[in-house]
């Protein structure tokens, strides 16, 4: 491993994704207009839509790297599927606590077996059995590969678990940000919306990259372990 | 390959029928359920084809992750798996001769299960419909089960991890297992037509899927 002298990008990601954040946090309490109807709890909305969106690109970034996986056989692949998961499971927590708070003024109620809801509870479970496979599977390669293959089979099973969630009850509101019509709100909040997504994409970024050094570090504790126990 | 899917299958179901350890196994856990269910909700009014058919599915469920996981320790004797991975025969017949034994196992319970249904809380249960709905929920429960216990079958904790795995994925099953039931039963089986799709397209997929996965989780 080569030293660096200077600053490095890693480091140069970290300040812009706080930065980012640190604006975003001022523009949702400062520069956003209060909701006509909601008043002040909608704003919940900038910190609940980045956390689902990166929740699901998470599951897609392990779907995409098992693959990867199982054809290629590269550990590089693997670490990133474990440091994405880990994220996942984080920002899918985030929704459902702040889609909970938000839900109590607006819905009256802290859960509601809705279709979004229900399947966003139900990605969390998938991703608690994801990490419960990898710490049961004692063989830490074969643990590897048991993780790509459910990695695989949920993310597939994902969209059909959500059609047949909403086949049976519906009540979150349909999406107002990705539309064909166009976003249906003012234009303060789209920016503060859009900064607050870029912010938490470059959080997401940074923490991947960190989270995937601390996965190769770990891996290379693991070896050397083993290389020492059985040189003695 | 036909003769050595038909062995495999065999396999099963003659080391079954000597030790009888899984099927009376599994027939005790769905009619234990059911009766508990009888306990917990009215089965007996005007909502017990509702009531009825989800404590019908989760005996079901309960069943097969008994069955599930009595099967991989039979073959966790003796070496039995590890003889079955070094015969001469393809990943794929080991997967699908081994999904059809408990597939065996899984509708002969049910079928106990629907008799004993039918009686105690009188419902029409054997029509063509309900069993259409029976089987293909069975198909997709067992495939994704089938592929999971043998992944769990060596890992420390396998009675918390194979439902920790099967139960999430396997939601679309039991959701449209028993709103197709229900449909059926109360006299309203033409509109059970998407949710038995919805059975058929996810059995056939994950059956697809595990095909192809199944050489990578028994590879050593």
């Amino acid at each position: 491993m080569t030293m660096r002298t200077g600053v490095d990008w890693l480091t140069l990601l970290g300040v812009a994704a706080f930065a980012l954040v640190a604006l975003s946090v001022a523009m949702i309490f400062l520069y956003a207009p209060a909701d006509a109807t909601q008043g002040d709890v909608q704003r919940l909305f900038y910190l609940h839509l980045p956390p689902a969106w990166l929740a699901y690109l998470s599951f897609f970034i392990i779907f995409v790297s098992s693959i990867a996986y199982l054809l290629r056989g590269s550990p590089h692949w693997d670490r990133l599927a474990r440091s994405a998961a880990e994220l996942g499971f984080i920002f899918t927590t985030l929704v459902l606590l702040t889609g909970s708070i938000w839900g109590r003024p607006i819905w009256g109620t802290w859960w509601t077996w809705d279709a979004r809801l229900t399947t966003t509870l139900i990605l969390w479970f998938i991703y608690l059995g994801y990490f419960l496979l990898r710490a049961y599977v004692a063989d830490p390669e074969r643990g590897a590969r048991y993780a790509a293959v459910l990695g695989i089979v949920g993310f597939v099973d994902i969209p059909i678990i959500h059609m047949s969630v909403r086949w049976w009850r519906t009540l979150h509101p349909e999406p107002i940000v990705v539309r064909s019509e166009g976003p249906a709100m003012p234009p303060e909040m789209l920016v503060t919306m859009l900064v607050t997504l870029v912010a938490f994409f470059a959080l997401y970024a940074f923490l991947l990259v960190v989270k995937y050094r601390i996965e190769t570090a770990r891996d290379e504790v693991l070896a050397l372990r083993a290389a020492a126990d059985s040189s003695v | 390959m036909w003769t050595q899917f038909l062995a495999l299958v065999w396999r099963d179901i003659l080391s079954e029928f000597r030790a009888r350890e899984v099927v009376v196994g599994m027939a005790v856990m769905a009619l234990l359920t059911l009766l508990i269910f009888n306990f917990a909700f009215d089965l007996s009014g005007a909502q017990r084809v509702a009531s009825g058919s989800g404590a019908f599915w989760v005996a079901v469920v309960f069943a097969t992750l008994l069955g599930l996981g009595r099967s991989a320790s039979l073959d966790r004797q003796e070496g039995a798996w590890d003889g079955v991975l070094l015969s001469p025969v393809e990943r794929p017949v080991v997967f699908l001769a081994k999904l059809s034994s408990m597939l065996v196992f899984v509708v002969l319970v049910e079928l106990v299960a629907l008799v004993v249904m039918a009686l105690l809380f009188d419902l029409p249960v054997f029509r063509p419909g309900v069993l259409l709905v029976l089987a293909l929920g069975t198909l997709g429960l067992c495939t994704l089960g089938t592929l999971f216990s043998v992944m769990t079958a060596q890992a420390r904790a396998r009675e918390v991890l194979l439902p920790a795995l099967l139960f999430p994925l396997a939601i679309p099953v039991v959701i449209g297992a028993v709103r197709a039931m229900v449909l059926e039963l109360s006299g309203f089986g033409a509109d059970a037509g998407p949710w038995k799709s919805l059975l058929a397209g996810f059995a056939m997929l994950f059956l697809a899927l595990s095909v192809a996965t199944f050489g990578v989780v028994t590879e050593e």
